[in-house]
């Protein structure tokens, strides 16, 4: 392999999940960008959990108790080192980046937003980064404005800009596109929505697992992200918010864990971040991500993205040599993520005899359908890279690749 | 399991290539929507019933995968013919073929329909096989939508 830092060596011994066969082949995975495989050290951290101090977190007066919830507090302080964030009570878990957007666009909704304020979005947003706006607007009577991107996948800068006036309250975008592998330049793209006054939140799903994210560095107000996709449990994410804009939010859902006293007559609220994580936590999740963070600060992220980056020109190379095969998006700068297409092969044909062959991809519209609407497709093909993948997984890809144009030819 | 042999037969590939009675006619009697909004295939079928309940003229236009497009074109070839009632019964006979391997399926009232038979072990694309069949259930019901997912 190409650039490949000693630091990743034995790095595919760690994912258990790599062992095993599929359809008695080899398997590549690659559909990180769908969910991360998990190492060995964050199944263990949950099991730890699960054996050795199974218990409720912030209640008991007993052992296990204590145990538990020390490594919840643990794990959540773990979230804002890795994020670089003023304040561990900034550190909100949830169940996912989706669950993380839409607490934003239920409390800063009511706190900020009304009829005829504005919300910035991309052309180039998953799902979970649209519709809460579209839900948004149904309640408030706001206006949601979407910033188009270029043929290459780029964000148009332009366009951005222009959008941007003084009625917007919040701006919304990806720092890495989960369909087109699209890098956005973030601290810029804040700097200008703060410029004309609005918020900033960052969907950093696609973003953890490849480059950092200093939530300080880019001055955003509020960042995103799931534990699936940075080699952590399903279930769990988080939300960061900057401390002044979360003490000033509603709390969204109400419950245990998110009070200090509750009569019928009234309730008072407990302090950040127990406001808004009412009921009981995912904890067996917040420990795994912890674990799962701590395992990528262990690598490293300079380790990781130089790996991934040789591994994903070698991707680029072999796939653009494939008569036949178009890639979709050239974006400036990209990260982890191929989409594709064969000639006279639909993604979801492709997808069942790369699947025979071993190699898991992903076909369909990557819930972003405004980008397979922009490139005028109703579905790709997408593989994805980790720091586990290597040139057999790139050779396996494109070898069965070439098995479906035989298929199909 | 092989694709070539459960999935992709040369019937199969050469139906998705060349869709048979693939069209939008001038005139018809029953029509609806097969949609996979998880996919992204989108398909319209359109029937023509006589006043005695036999479809005389069926046709089908739309984009998605091989297999969906192979099966609408094999089904409407076996429908055109048939009264709406044979075409609901060959409608339940397919989906058990493609969602039971363990049934006693009749090969014979299937003919190429038959080459579906090993799409059970594809779980995932057995949705593919049916999506049409739904839409043509739903417009002999006087329904326009057919959705699976």
């Amino acid at each position: 392999m190409n650039g490949t830092d000693t630091t990743l060596l034995d790095i595919r011994d760690r994912f258990p999940c790599l062992e095993q066969q599929v359809h008695g082949k080899r398997l590549a995975y690659l559909d990180s960008a769908a969910t991360a495989l998990k190492p060995a050290c964050v199944i263990d951290a949950v099991t730890q959990h699960y054996t050795q101090e199974s218990a409720n977190i912030h209640r008991g007066v007993h052992h296990l108790s204590e145990k538990a919830t020390a490594s919840f507090e643990a794990a959540r302080e773990t979230v804002r080192a890795h994020l670089n964030a003023a304040h561990t009570h900034e550190i909100i878990f949830t169940s996912g980046t989706t669950d993380s957007i839409n607490l934003v666009a239920q409390a800063f909704g009511q706190l900020e937003i009304g009829k005829g304020d504005e919300i910035l979005i991309t052309e180039m947003e998953h799902h979970s980064n649209i519709v809460p706006w579209q839900l948004l607007r149904e309640r408030s009577g706001a206006v949601l404005r979407v910033a188009p991107i270029s043929d290459d996948g780029d964000v148009d800068r332009e366009a951005f800009r222009a959008s941007l006036n003084e009625r917007t309250k919040l701006v919304a975008f990806t720092a890495v596109s989960n369909a087109l592998g699209t890098v956005n330049p973030v601290a810029e793209m804040a700097a200008e929505a703060h410029a004309a006054g609005a918020s900033v939140l960052v969907d950093a799903a696609q973003g953890v697992p490849v480059q950092p994210m200093d939530v300080q560095a880019l001055d955003c107000d509020f960042l995103a992200f799931s534990g699936h996709k940075v080699f952590g449990p399903t279930g769990i994410g988080v939300l960061y918010g900057k401390e002044g804009l979360l003490e000033a939010m509603p709390p969204v859902k109400g419950g245990g864990d998110m009070i200090l006293s509750v009569t019928f007559e009234k309730t008072t609220y407990n302090a950040l971040p127990y406001t808004f994580e009412a009921g009981t936590a995912h904890i067996a999740g917040a420990i795994g991500l912890g674990r799962a963070l701590e395992f990528v600060s262990e690598l490293g992220y300079a380790a990781i993205e130089t790996h991934e980056a040789a591994i994903l020109a070698d991707a680029f190379e072999a796939l653009q040599a494939i008569e036949g095969v178009r890639l979709v998006g050239t974006p400036s700068r990209r990260k982890g993520i191929i989409s594709f297409l064969v000639d006279e092969i639909h993604p979801h044909d492709l997808g069942t005899i790369l699947d025979q062959e071993g190699v898991a991809i992903r076909a369909g519209h990557h819930c972003a359908q405004p980008v397979m609407a922009h490139f005028g497709v109703p579905a790709t093909a997408r593989a994805s890279f980790s720091l586990y993948n290597n040139h057999d997984d790139i050779d396996q890809l494109v070898a069965a690749i070439q098995k479906a144009q035989e298929i199909f030819g | 399991m092989n694709v070539s042999d459960d999935l992709y037969q040369e019937i199969i590939l050469d139906h998705s290539r060349s869709p048979r009675h693939y069209g939008c006619p001038l005139n018809h009697t029953h029509c609806a929507a097969g949609r996979n909004p998880l996919c992204g295939d989108e398909y319209q079928v359109y029937l023509t019933l006589d006043e005695d309940g036999v479809i005389r003229d069926a046709s089908f236009e739309g984009a998605g995968c091989a297999i969906s497009k192979a099966s609408t074109s094999l089904m409407l070839e076996q429908l055109i013919g048939k009264h709406h009632e044979q075409a609901r019964a060959l409608f339940e006979t397919f989906h058990d073929m493609v969602t039971n391997p363990g049934g006693d399926h009749d090969t014979k009232v299937l003919g190429k329909l038959a080459a579906f038979s090993g799409i059970w072990k594809f779980p995932s694309r057995v949705k593919c096989a049916i999506l049409c069949w739904h839409a043509v259930r739903n417009a002999l019901d006087g329904k326009t939508t057919a959705s699976t997912e």
